[in-house]
């Protein structure tokens, strides 16, 4: 599965690679990933969450890193065989940085492969481009963006019908504080 | 707190729901003292709009007093005990579109963005009590509302100007001066504008403030042709008038140089005929919205004139008359109003007494009859025009 995705980020490519550069900053708005720890100087370990409430975690080597493009692979015999990478383009006029974005999942064969294609949702495409909204939110005002509706910020993809648009009760303020997504 | 929400075509209660809660760190939350009904709600209340859930808080022409700021709004820009007036739609300020001044066009405050894209093209902002089309926010028919982005959205009022005074702000006075400052007027220009509601009412008013030689009215209902008269605008009545041959008439034959639709998707102009074939059409979803006004503002204006568009349209017309469009060289200019651009030099036109938002209102209701107000204003009963509540 290899998904593509673009954005126009209003800040100049130096500040939004600077940004992608510290990986642990890509949990904050890719749905799917719970954590990325950099564990060396081109290494690190990724955590996401897979189908029916399990964890793939698998581990990862810089492949390209300069101010205009980041990559990165799993590493060989790792359980999960994906790689990525991201542009930083200067867009045209002063309008900010173009980012564009492939990233490319080794989906096994099976009912295993079925259920993490599910998990990716009926159009992963869609998944991703939701990503790069919620990284284009982070980058500009600082958080992803709640509403009564869709409160779960990156969790919330998926989830139409939504909760009603109206103040949440003490127990969803609980659950969303549980998972310290919540400032306040 | 209590909240006007709405529960199923053409149903609205008010309801006990919880008190809102900071969920970002620059939201702020305002114990509201005056909140209004639009005819944009009348929209969502009969299920025109989609992605409505039972149970949304309606409202987003609200007004009141911060009672609580999130951690990371600027305390130079917002503080509790603040007076302040919310805009409608929710901007970023630092997004491309915000950078441009268009608000409502905003890239970053509607969390689903990806169901705006698929059927607007692009995403639009977040707006109050809206629908989820339009980011799913609760709204401010209520007691209290939180605010998103609080530190570069609301207008602080520091003047002792009475909240009716000030409460427009929000929405339709701005939405109506677009509508006539998109019409670019000029010395002897003649603006017809269709829609004598609320927001036609003040296109009409900022029309003349901007310099329009002649405004014409165009309603069916007596009343808001009426209040448009009083206020010195011709009108015509389009029940009984052939509007297109009554403009030619009012205008020597040339046609109204500027045209403004404040009417929208819900129109009732047009020949029986036609009305029957959009009724049918949006009854089968083929079409959403029906276009009279806009029809026949495109057929009446005169070549190389503009087209203004601030009532609301939420998917797909047809008929659209893109010959006469086309041909005689007009030009069509429409949005939901960028109300963060037009708040504080409006509320110096208030201050200098230019505009008074006031003369729009016919009702105040406490909230709990809100129900009723949404009865009265849809079906034009009892003079309705404006509808102010009170928590």
């Amino acid at each position: 599965m290899e998904l593509t995705s673009t954005t126009t980020v209003l800040a100049p490519p130096q500040e939004v690679y600077g940004f992608w550069h510290r990986l642990e900053n890509l949990a904050t708005f890719m749905a799917h990933l719970d954590d990325v720890r950099v564990t060396g100087p081109s290494s690190s370990h990724w955590v996401a969450s897979a189908p029916f409430d399990t964890v793939v975690e698998w581990d990862a080597v810089t492949t390209g890193d300069a101010p205009e493009r980041i990559a990165w692979a799993s590493v060989e015999g790792a359980d999960v065989d994906t790689s990525g990478e991201v542009l930083f383009v200067p867009a045209p006029g002063g309008r900010g940085t173009e980012v564009r974005v492939r990233l490319r999942y080794d989906v096994p064969a099976g009912a295993l492969g079925r259920a993490a294609a599910r998990y990716f949702g009926d159009d992963p495409s869609q998944a991703l481009d939701d990503d790069l909204r919620r990284f284009k939110q982070v980058v500009e005002t600082g958080e992803v963006v709640r509403s009564e509706g869709a409160p779960w910020g990156k969790r919330a993809r998926r989830e139409f019908p939504q909760r009603p648009a109206r103040p949440l009760s003490d127990g969803e303020l609980q659950e969303l504080r549980g998972r310290r997504e919540v400032l306040a | 707190m209590k909240a006007n929400c709405w529960t199923g075509p053409n149903r609205v209660e008010v309801q006990d729901v919880p008190d809102p809660a900071i969920l970002n760190s620059r939201d702020a939350v305002v114990r509201i003292t005056s909140t209004a009904i639009c005819g944009s709600d009348l929209h969502l209340l009969d299920g025109y709009v989609p992605t409505m859930e039972s149970g949304d808080v309606l409202g987003h022409e609200f007004m009141g007093e911060v009672v609580e700021v999130g951690p990371g709004v600027d305390g130079s820009r917002l503080r509790v005990g603040d007076r302040v007036v919310v805009p409608f739609p929710i901007a970023c300020g630092a997004c491309l579109a915000c950078r441009a001044e268009l608000y409502s066009c905003c890239e970053n405050t509607n969390p689903n963005a990806g169901v705006a894209e698929k059927m607007f093209g692009h995403p639009v902002a977040g707006i109050y009590g809206y629908s989820h089309l339009t980011g799913g926010f609760a709204g401010g028919q209520a007691e209290y509302a939180r605010v998103a982005l609080a530190d570069v959205n609301p207008l602080r009022i520091e003047s002792d100007l009475s909240d009716e005074q000030v409460l427009f702000l929000s929405d339709i006075l701005p939405t109506g001066y677009m509508g006539a400052e998109m019409c670019d007027i000029q010395d002897g220009d003649v603006v017809a504008v269709w829609g004598a509601g609320p927001v036609g009412q003040f296109a009409m008013d900022s029309a003349r403030v901007l310099g329009a030689e002649k405004v014409i009215a165009i309603d069916d209902v007596p009343y808001r042709l009426e209040m448009a008269a009083s206020q010195g605008y011709q009108t015509i009545d389009h029940s009984a008038t052939d509007v297109r041959s009554a403009l030619l008439e009012q205008t020597g034959g040339r046609g109204p140089d500027k045209c403004i639709d404040a009417v929208g998707m819900e129109a009732t102009h047009g020949a029986a005929h036609v009305h029957l074939y959009d009724r049918v059409k949006q009854a089968v979803r083929s079409e959403t919205d029906r276009p009279h006004a806009l029809r026949q503002a495109i057929l009446s204006c005169r070549s190389g004139g503009i087209v203004s568009v601030i009532g609301v349209y939420g998917g797909l017309v047809d008929k659209f008359p893109a010959g006469a469009w086309m041909n005689r060289s007009l030009t069509l200019r429409t949005g939901q109003c960028h109300v963060q651009r037009y708040m504080r030099p409006l509320l110096e036109r208030i201050e200098r007494g230019e505009l008074d938002p006031t003369r729009v209102i016919t009702h105040r209701l406490p909230l709990a009859e809100a129900p009723h107000g949404y009865d009265i204003f849809k079906n034009k009963a009892d003079g309705c025009e404006k509808v102010v509540l009170k928590p």
